[in-house]
């Protein structure tokens, strides 16, 4: 059945809330509200055992008011009784008039039509920690006896945009993560880690003991590894490993902000990428957990950014879609000064099984993740970081050996540059990462650099 | 105030905790930023809450609500002790609490004009879009300022008989330029890529007299397009305080943070190479290493009057002469390697647990001076202000990127370098550090977006730190 707003305490709460920032608005300024009422709560495990649980209750609410021509200020709380409305309102009115004229100031989006989504799973949002509990509990024994760290998380928030426009949209998601790792013992006494993990929007969906079957097996499968020269190498990434390296290009490439300033390495129209390369963001899809409309009440469609390797698309928000004739895709994060995001990434799926992708290298690398990924330039997209949680070589297509974790320095695009892409997985999964969630397969690449070893 | 938070722990010792603190929280903040002569973005925020931490058995159970009243204050605290109660599904062996003093005290930080109420809003504009102009002048595409404030008060009870408040006031600013080439970008930033923060007022952004800075960034960030590469190879490195200050953040900081490294923080910001065995014999680096986390230095970012614990700000030795023999601990951490509690624990708001951070870490001074150390350098690399980093799980290999280098022949400043990196496993470099800068460039540093834990928090932490020379180093990392 489909959700009614009207019906849920929540989501009216919120209207009314909206409803009272506006009337002591008034005619003073165009504005935009909303409001966000949740609960989150995540139990964190290390060494075995649960030893940080914690929950939240999280209301708030953020005003974002223009005066005159484009002068524009934004402020939120969490205290909602009526004087801290009364404080927010004035607050931001006051800081909108010391703000210049902005010729550019686009307006506030008009009321449109939301997509049919609602990511959402009662048994998620109202899960208590007894269940989150007995995830972590599974996840822990499929260990048999090796160390285990991670945490299973659940959250899920009602939330309300309301305008001077007219606009009155209500949504709702839940979300769901088991993300861990189990540790097994070496001789040289760091241990190899393994890890596993699962994104849904239901709890229901978490099975800790096939994410922690997969993360104990590698955590085995690493043991006594052997130390690498660093150079170049062809190489497997697994889904967390290629959700971590598109950040980038969703972070400060597919960034309509960062295209007109001149720091983008988008180059719309050329392939740019490989030919098996399609990228595109639709927080529509079922697989995805973002809402249906983004933070200016933009309603949300798949936008296209990569189509058989050629760049097509740009993450706009209203004002910049205003400076570069385009209607805003939906993307704003609610933070003019950074641009638009794609929150719910899509890379393609192949049709490779990941065994299949390891099958076709002759020697390189199966990477399940990599870690403290930082960009050095975003025109380039060269970043650096370090394998984690799983490196093992691959000799004439099978696994052979585990290996000490690398660190590489390697330009995104160049990575995924056309002729680049030896396969794509047929392995797609929701993935949560720094950014956000990705859903993305694996990747065989013919070429990434690995610049240093444990040695340096 | 007081009376939430006694509420709140009531709440949790009715539900069964053997323990429980409680924090309300009243936070005020403020960011803007500027871009080519025009303020941005804007933002103000007020966040309210109370925080319960209850414990029972092996686990903390913690629950946060923003409703400022007996009601739910007393709520959170009985939801706290069941959620603590929950975790016995997976249970660990009982977790023992360091003695902690019973407080009853108030403490302020100091600052001469508050940041938002003393200074005008307009005046905090005025100030980001003139040095926006002044490197915009100057001739870069790209030209940000931006500052932000933070006004916290917080209230703490426990059910030992403590009650806190303290009132802490911290901002900072920062500005770059940006210039742009065919294929790529070079950025300079002053006085550091993220800023400098300090838990003062608005003097501190003044002191930074940014106009006076940003057109020589501005033309650097031009010049630095057309100069030569860093070269790749092994050399001597001398490092400016400012990178010095994250170097000392990423592989010091978080290597001596307890938790990481009892493996508590494993499936995320992960463990640390130290062993707590080694703790007053092993070696951390050369004769000339003195570090301390120092919570007490008045006016640096990481400084405080008590810990989310209650526990008075202190001063902890963490190596001296070159040898480890401090962490950073908290009370449930600390009793696990016979230590009293550090006075480090911290969280980012009402609604997170509180965790190990970093206080001021920093290095103490020594005796040499930039000055010294480039004349005494007869071929190396200067390196300054940072622009990117990344270390392993267990903080041993690091590469940090500086936004500028000079090369170093003969004694002398030779011609600035573009894309300089530097790579290298903390030990070994820690004990290839020859020289120390002085008292007199001493500086302060404050990083206001130190992330850690799940879910994510936003630490800030500080970082006394000189200029350093090390020797072999390798650069040039490609």
């Amino acid at each position: 059945m489909a959700w009614d707003p009207s019906t849920d305490p929540a989501a009216q709460a919120g209207l009314e809330r909206c409803e009272a920032v506006l009337a002591r608005v008034g005619n003073r300024a165009q504005a935009l509200v909303t409001f966000e009422r949740g609960h989150s709560a995540l139990t964190r495990f290390a060494n075995s055992r649960i030893h940080q649980n914690v929950a939240s209750d999280e209301e708030h609410v953020r005003l974002r008011v223009a005066v005159g021509e484009g002068q524009v200020a934004q402020a939120t709380t969490t205290r909602t009784d009526p004087e801290s409305l009364d404080r927010l309102v004035e607050q931001a009115l006051a800081a909108a008039a010391l703000r210049p004229t902005d010729p550019d100031f686009p307006g506030l989006a008009e009321p449109g039509e939301l997509a049919d989504v609602d990511h959402w799973d009662d048994a998620t949002a109202t899960a208590d920690p007894d269940a989150r509990a007995s995830v972590v509990g599974d996840f822990v024994a499929a260990g048999d006896g090796l160390e285990a760290a991670g945490y299973c998380a659940t959250e899920g928030a009602v939330h309300v945009l309301a305008t001077t426009t007219g606009i009155r949209y209500a949504s709702r998601r839940a979300t769901a993560q088991l993300d861990g790792i189990h540790r097994a013992p070496t001789a040289a006494g760091v241990p190899s880690d393994g890890y596993g993990q699962a994104t849904s929007v239901r709890l229901g969906d978490l099975d800790g003991t096939a994410v922690g079957g997969v993360a104990a097996a590698k955590a085995r499968a690493g043991v006594e590894p052997i130390e690498l020269e660093p150079g170049i190498y062809e190489v497997v990434l697994e889904p967390k490993a290629v959700a971590s390296l598109l950040l980038f290009p969703a972070w400060l490439g597919f960034n309509a902000k960062a295209h007109e300033e001149g720091t983008s390495f988008v180059h719309l129209g050329e392939q740019q990428l490989d030919e098996q390369i399609d990228l595109w963001d639709d927080a529509t899809d079922p697989r995805a957990l973002g809402r249906p409309y983004d933070a200016e009440g933009t309603p949300k469609r798949r936008l296209d950014l990569v189509r058989a390797g050629v760049t097509v698309g740009l993450c706009h928000d209203r004002r910049t879609a205003r400076r570069a004739g385009v209607e805003p895709t939906g993307s704003s994060i609610g933070n003019e000064a950074f641009g638009g995001y794609p929150t719910d990434l899509f890379l393609g799926a192949g049709d490779r099984a990941r065994d299949d992708l390891v099958a076709g290298v002759e020697r390189g690398l199966l990477v399940t993740d990599l870690w403290y990924n930082r960009i050095l330039d975003p025109k380039t997209q060269v970043v650096t970081g370090l394998t984690r949680n799983g490196l093992f070589l691959i000799e004439d297509g099978e696994i052979t050996r585990p290996v000490q974790n690398l660190r590489y320095t390697q330009s995104v695009v160049a990575a995924l540059g056309p002729g680049q892409v030896l396969g794509v997985g047929d392995d797609a999964v929701l993935v949560s990462n720094e950014g956000g969630v990705v859903h993305c397969p694996s990747l065989h690449l013919r070429s990434f650099a690995f610049t240093g070893n444990a040695r340096g | 105030m007081f009376d939430l938070a006694e509420a709140a722990v009531e709440g949790a010792l009715a539900a069964g905790a053997t323990y429980a603190d409680a924090r309300l929280m009243i936070v005020r903040y403020e960011s803007m930023s500027a871009k080519n002569r025009a303020v941005e973005d804007l933002t103000q925020t007020e966040t309210a809450g109370i925080g319960v931490r209850a414990l029972i058995g092996s686990s903390w159970g913690f629950q946060s609500t923003p409703e400022l009243s007996a009601a739910a204050a007393r709520d959170a605290g009985a939801r706290a002790a069941a959620v603590a109660r929950a975790s016995a599904r997976v249970a660990g062996p009982p977790l023992e609490l360091a003695p902690a003093p019973v407080v009853v005290d108030s403490w302020q930080s100091t600052w001469e004009e508050h940041p938002l109420d003393d200074v005008g809003l307009g005046e905090r504009a005025d100030l980001l879009v003139a040095a926006t102009g002044a490197m915009a002048g100057a001739g870069v595409p790209l030209a940000q300022a931006s500052h932000q404030i933070w006004d916290t008060e917080k209230w703490f009870v426990s059910s030992e008989g403590s009650r806190i408040d303290q009132h802490l006031v911290e901002c900072g600013a920062v500005i770059d330029a940006t210039a742009i080439g065919d294929g790529e970008t070079q950025r300079r930033s002053y006085p550091g890529v993220r800023g400098q923060y300090g838990t003062r007022g608005w003097e501190l952004v003044r002191e930074l007299d940014l106009l006076e800075h940003a057109p020589r960034i501005a033309d650097e960030a031009q010049a630095l397009l057309t100069a030569p590469q860093c070269p790749s190879g092994t050399t001597t490195l001398i490092l400016g305080s400012e990178q010095m200050a994250l170097q000392i953040h990423e592989s010091i900081g978080h290597a001596i943070e307890l938790d990481r490294i009892l493996g508590w923080e494993a499936a995320f910001a992960g463990t640390s190479w130290l062993d707590p065995a080694q703790l007053g014999s092993l070696r951390y680096g050369s004769d000339l290493m003195n570090v301390t986390a120092d919570a007490t230095l008045p006016g640096a970012l990481g400084s405080f009057g008590y810990d989310d614990e209650g526990v008075p700000a202190q001063c902890v030795d963490i190596v001296k002469d070159g040898i480890w023999v401090g962490v950073l601990s908290g009370r449930d951490s600390a009793p696990l390697i016979g230590r009293p509690a550090g006075g480090t624990v911290r969280a980012d708001g009402p609604a997170r647990l509180p965790m190990v951070r970093m206080t001021n870490v920093g290095l103490l001074p020594g005796d040499s001076s930039l000055e010294e150390m480039i004349a005494a350098t007869d071929d190396g690399i200067y390196m300054e202000t940072n622009r990117s980093w990344s270390i392993d799980d267990r903080r041993l290999n690091f590469q940090f990127g500086c936004e500028i280098a000079w090369e170093v022949k003969g004694g002398k400043l030779g011609r600035m370098l573009r894309n300089p990196t530097y790579t290298g496993i903390g030990p070994q470099f820690w004990a290839s550090m020859d020289m120390v800068g002085g008292p007199d460039e001493w500086r302060f540093w404050g990083t206001a977006n130190c992330g850690k834990g799940q879910p994510m928090q936003v630490g800030h932490t500080g970082h006394p730190s000189v200029p350093a020379r090390f020797a072999n180093v390798r650069v040039g990392v490609r």
